[in-house]
């Protein structure tokens, strides 16, 4: 496969425009998230900034379907996602990592991302008995799908080792690979630079840059100011559930009650 | 023949046998992360199941369907197979310890069942005078089980070829992702309590196909046969073979049923006869021992799964 910032490359209408509107989560009396909306649109790199607690992850939880929200709808290119289990979530092309990893750690990273396409026909059990050489033509595409998208994510290098033996930074990566492997429409990067060397910190940005040349939709969670800045062309600013600002980067950063939320936030 | 190989030939029957229900459980455990507490409740089901089909008519017994073993083999795994299926849809959602406790005490209540509810399973007594498959073919014992082992033998290739065809293919990528990271495998579109439940199925019908041929091979069956301590063997047997390999599986069940049968022998030569009841629990606790140090020593077992590298 060729990169799959290319292969999107060719597509005239963007995809993975997500409306997040007036959505709320509460843990028995704290409002984790509290009549939050904004829309990530198509093609850009949206990002979501905030002090600790501000909710940001509970919100990515939210979206992706692994907390029932208390009121809100979710929308993905016109299609309601809230509601609906993670998997199911998954299906509708919204893909989305961890803040800290979760590789499959006894699996290689190859087949950390050879697991990850739906619906093969080697899912079923029985198709290993009575269907092999149509489940053996299928693994040989995956193989090498998987081996474009590890040399586009810069992974060739640990491709047979155990995904639970690499580096957090290349964890991280490979969180993305596998995100790739589902050709998704958004794809949700929680702190995708916290704790990565300074290394693979550039080139992580530099992939994300890439795909998103190439028309993929971002939303990132992401502390690193220079970070975002660099990479985001719309930000959202959350404090104790709300969002309180959004725009530019360079808007956001100007505005005082932005400063004061995240320095206030950090300090506490 | 030697008396040593009459008693090797039945040792590995009940050894090889008590491997295809290993196979059932590393396929629950070893392979998806299933923690199957009530193992013996799913072989007494295949067994039962197994001679209640087979059995002749009685008028003081419910059942007694005289069927071919082939079918009443069958139809203990399917039994086996819908009581996981019931289990399974109230338990699988949960998180794995609730899994390990419904299955515990619904093995518990199964054998209480098997030893109160007389007119089906003839309570105390048990179902007696089962027909043994094939058994008027052959002269004498020796030569039938002979037979019989050959026949345990290549049941447990056939299992032992399908899995290890399942198991290596996308579908055993799957469950391995199941078992590392469930979050992770939902997050990436894999309905897991799905897949959780059609293992569960899968691995408690092997391990009533177990019960099944074990019926077959003695001829009747009594709820004495369906103590918990059935359980940890077999867990022990996965723990020491290795879990997730299915050779460790049944390397684990040869290995350790040979270790029970020589303490037993053991314990039984060496104890006082006024203690001879009571140094059972001996055996027990060899076991527990056994379990315990190859989990500090040798956690991935004597031939333990094989990782990296594809």
């Amino acid at each position: 496969m060729a990169d799959p910032s290319t292969e999107t490359a060719g597509m005239n209408a963007l995809r993975g425009r997500l409306e997040i509107a007036n959505v709320a989560k509460s843990f028995g009396s704290v409002a984790a998230v509290d009549n939050v909306s904004f829309t990530a649109q198509a093609g850009e790199i949206t990002g979501l900034i905030g002090p600790n607690g501000a909710g940001k992850t509970t919100l990515f939880d939210s979206i992706a379907g692994e907390q029932l929200l208390d009121a809100g709808t979710v929308t993905l290119d016109g299609m309601r996602i809230d509601g609906q289990p993670p998997h199911a979530v998954f299906r509708h092309g919204l893909a989305r990592t961890f803040q800290i990893p979760r590789p499959f750690p006894k699996m290689t990273v190859l087949e950390n991302l050879m697991v990850v396409p739906m619906d093969q026909h080697g899912e079923r059990f029985w198709n290993a008995w009575i269907r092999r050489a149509d489940v053996a033509r299928q693994e040989a595409a995956l193989r090498e799908k998987a081996r474009g998208v590890i040399e586009f994510c810069r992974l060739s290098a640990v491709e047979n080792q155990q995904a639970g033996a690499i580096s957090g930074g290349q964890q991280k990566l490979v969180e993305i690979a596998r995100a790739l492997m589902s050709d998704p429409r958004i794809i949700l990067l929680d702190e995708p630079g916290a704790g990565v060397n300074p290394v693979l910190l550039d080139i992580i940005v530099d992939r994300i840059r890439e795909l998103n040349r190439g028309g993929m939709t971002f939303l990132i969670i992401e502390h690193n100011i220079d970070f975002v800045s660099s990479l985001c062309d719309h930000l959202v600013v959350m404090a104790e559930g709300a969002n309180i600002a959004e725009g530019t980067v360079s808007d956001v950063m100007a505005r005082d009650d932005v400063i004061d939320a995240y320095l206030g936030g950090n300090a506490a | 023949m030697s008396g040593f190989s009459i008693y090797l030939i039945f040792f590995l029957i009940i050894a090889l046998n008590y491997g295809i229900m290993g196979l059932g459980l590393n396929l629950q455990w070893g392979y998806t992360g299933l923690f199957n507490a009530g193992v013996v409740g799913f072989y007494a089901i295949g067994a039962y199941g197994a001679a209640i089909l087979v059995g002749p008519d009685r008028d003081y017994l419910i059942g007694g369907f005289d069927l071919p073993w082939p079918v009443a083999i069958l139809g203990g795994m399917a039994l086996a197979a819908l009581a996981a299926l019931i289990v399974g849809l109230a338990t699988l959602r949960l998180r794995e310890e609730y899994l390990a406790i419904a299955t515990f005490g619904i093995a518990l209540s199964l054998q209480l069942v098997a030893l109160n509810f007389e007119s089906l399973t003839g309570g105390a007594n048990g179902l007696v005078g089962l027909p043994r498959p094939l058994f008027h073919l052959f002269e004498d014992s020796t030569t039938y089980n002979l037979f019989f082992l050959g026949l345990v033998i290549v049941i447990l290739g056939i299992v032992w070829f399908g899995l290890e065809l399942a198991v290596r293919s996308p579908w055993g990528r799957l469950l391995r992702a199941v078992r590392e990271d469930e979050s992770a495998a939902r997050s990436l579109g894999k309905n897991i309590t799905l897949i959780r439940l059609q293992v569960f199925v899968l691995g408690c019908s092997l391990i009533g196909l177990s019960g099944g041929l074990y019926v077959a091979f003695i001829g009747f069956v009594s709820p004495t046969d369906f103590l918990p301590l059935l359980t940890f063997q077999v867990w022990a047997m996965l723990i020491v073979g290795g879990s997730g390999n299915n050779a460790g599986a049944v390397l684990g069940a040869v290995v350790v049923w040979a270790l029970w049968t020589m303490s037993g022998l053991a314990i039984s030569r060496v104890a006082p006869v006024e203690l001879q009841s009571q140094a059972g629990a001996i055996q027990v606790m060899l076991i527990g021992l056994l379990i315990v140090a190859m989990l500090i020593f040798r956690p991935r077992g004597l031939i333990g799964e094989k990782t990296g590298g594809s």
